[in-house]
């Protein structure tokens, strides 16, 4: 395994920050021999509409801290996806919340989309704020080699309030057994 | 982890955690005992003080928020001499604002440490981006002579180790110590290992070996450094900013002046071999050398590995210790290399002091970027252009 780098963008409030804090923490903590780095979108940029988030994984040492092709880009939001999707490599994979994104083929160089109704399958479960989560086990899924279930599942347990925990489990559940039509 | 709202936790945080640079600086600081913050929020320091007000509470410390900067750095030199290690966090405004009072804590040889995460400058500048445009103002900030001691992390986990550093430089050589941070790292996260109490090293201020009555308060040792008696602890102490003899008395003369700041320079000085920190990697057969410090320092290393992948003998000297400047080893690196390259984010700080110790025996190549970290593409580029 070589250098990846994963970007999570949206709107604020969707929890895009806590995506990277549990992706990032779930590699560094809990995945043997992987290093992981994690950055948030800070000032201006993260000011208005788009919010977003980097990690990067690598078996090595991480010397650069920051995104700079992007092999995953997930994104739950329309203007996160105009903003950052140049910066998706060519042959990149990309994960959409498909309700709220609508795809533009000419900027998009993915090998490889991945589409889910996270926000409605979060409202099924009571709220759409468990629609991250609902994205995180649909990316936990369909990925191979980036961070297992088992980590995942292991930090959400310790970083998320106690009382939204089972909520969250079921969101992520739902979205890892989610299958694309 | 830190800051889940879980505020019954030790003092050390023994363990691995997934955090940032700021809150693995704040850690860094209760582990090694201090227990007075004084500060004043700036961007993007802030998240220490955040930190320090939630924790030190909790740990029989102390947190204030004064009204200023001029206020925190004078609340720490306080704190110190009323017996509690102290330390305050800011960037580079904040800085400018607290010289004249680091000037203070060098003349009166009181421990403490500064943090200061680096934004764009001057002025307010660039709040929210990073730069390393302070290397300069912690050496000659302050009027007079002094030497500092001034050391930058390029990892979480060596936030957390040189926070400890500080004071423990602080407490040995009694002197206001600067970390120099910058806000890449303050603010990304990654792992940070806490060790054990017991693996934590405490350096504190040697105490009299005299009876109060024959206690003169500047009277230094062998390595130049006088043992301190706090507010307290029943030893007649004076403690002013003018020029002052061993009793700390003001004595305004020639020689007065001569013996005490001849010595506030020379106890760094001749212990300067003791205080650089240096990581050399891959230099022994390097005909290209690059020297970096703080988050640049990673993709300088980044860059020195991409560099190697493809034949060229490059290497990186990571001044991990800023001031004192490691001189000697700068000087026998110029007889080693062709070229010399120095990445900064600033228009050349640090370039100046190599080309000031390399004698011009070889090529000095600044690298500067504002507001920005150079990625090891770039630096691989400048590397590439030098062979």
């Amino acid at each position: 395994m070589g250098r990846i780098e994963i970007r999570f963008a949206g709107f604020g409030g969707q929890g895009i920050g806590l995506l990277g804090r549990l992706l990032g923490e779930a590699v560094s903590l809990y995945e043997e021999g992987k290093n992981s780095v994690m950055t948030q979108s800070y000032g201006p940029e993260s000011r208005g509409g788009a919010s977003s988030t980097d990690v990067v994984i690598d078996t090595i040492e991480i010397d650069y801290p920051k995104a700079t092709e992007l092999d995953y880009f997930v994104v739950l939001s329309e203007e996160a996806y105009q903003k950052y999707i140049p910066k998706l490599k060519k042959g990149g994979i990309l994960f959409v919340e498909e309700d709220l994104v609508t795809l533009d083929d000419q900027a998009n160089k993915a090998k490889k989309i991945f589409k889910i109704p996270a926000t409605k399958i979060a409202e099924t479960l009571g709220s759409r704020l468990f629609a991250n989560i609902a994205m995180l086990g649909f990316v936990c899924a369909n990925t191979e080699g980036i961070v297992s279930e088992e980590a995942l599942t292991q930090v959400m347990k310790e970083k998320i309030k106690a009382k939204y925990v089972e909520k969250n489990l079921i969101a992520f559940q739902k979205g890892k057994e989610y299958k694309q039509e | 982890m830190m800051s889940d709202g879980n505020l019954d936790l030790p003092e050390i945080l023994t363990g691995e955690h997934f955090t940032t640079g700021n809150h693995a600086t704040a850690e860094g600081a209760l582990a090694v005992g201090c227990k007075f913050f004084g500060g004043y929020p700036i961007t993007p320091s802030s998240e220490i003080a955040e930190h320090m007000a939630l924790r030190l509470p909790r740990v029989n410390g102390h947190f204030v928020q004064f009204e200023d900067e001029l206020a925190s750095i004078i609340g720490i030199l306080g704190a110190r001499w009323g017996g509690y290690k102290s330390m305050t966090a800011t960037s580079g405004p904040g800085y400018s604002l607290m010289v004249e009072n680091i000037g203070l804590g060098m003349m009166t040889e009181t421990p403490c440490v500064i943090i200061n995460v680096q934004r764009g400058g001057p002025s307010t500048g660039l709040p929210t981006l990073v730069g390393q445009q302070d290397i300069m103002q912690t050496k000659w900030g302050a009027h007079g002579d002094f030497e500092p001691i001034v050391l930058c992390p390029s990892s979480v986990q060596e936030c957390f180790e040189l926070a400890v550093q500080a004071f423990n430089y602080a407490e040995q050589y009694r002197l206001p110590v600067t970390v120099l941070m910058d806000e890449i790292l303050g603010h990304m996260s990654e792992k940070l290992i806490i060790p054990d109490r017991s693996k934590i090293k405490r350096v504190n201020t040697k105490k009299p070996n005299v009876p109060p009555e024959e206690y003169l308060p500047y009277k230094p040792d062998k390595d130049l450094v006088p043992p301190m008696a706090i507010a307290g602890d029943g030893y007649n102490i004076m403690v002013t900013g003018l020029t002052h003899d061993e009793r700390g008395y003001p004595v305004l003369n020639v020689e007065t002046q001569e013996k005490l700041v001849r010595r506030i320079n020379d106890k760094i000085r001749k212990n300067k071999d003791k205080i650089i920190i240096l990581e050399e990697y891959m230099l022994d057969d390097a005909e290209i050398a690059i020297l970096s410090f703080g988050s640049v320092a990673r993709a300088a290393k980044g860059a020195v590995n991409r560099a190697r992948e493809k034949g060229i003998k490059a290497g990186l000297l990571r001044l991990v210790t800023i001031w004192p400047f490691p001189d000697e080893r700068i000087e026998a690196l110029a007889n080693q290399v062709k070229t010399i390259l120095v990445p900064e984010i600033n228009y050349g700080q640090i370039t100046r002091e190599v080309e000031r110790t390399t004698h011009g025996k070889t090529n000095v190549k600044g690298l500067f970027k504002m507001g920005a970290i150079h990625n090891p593409q770039e630096i691989l580029s400048e590397i590439e252009k030098c062979t």
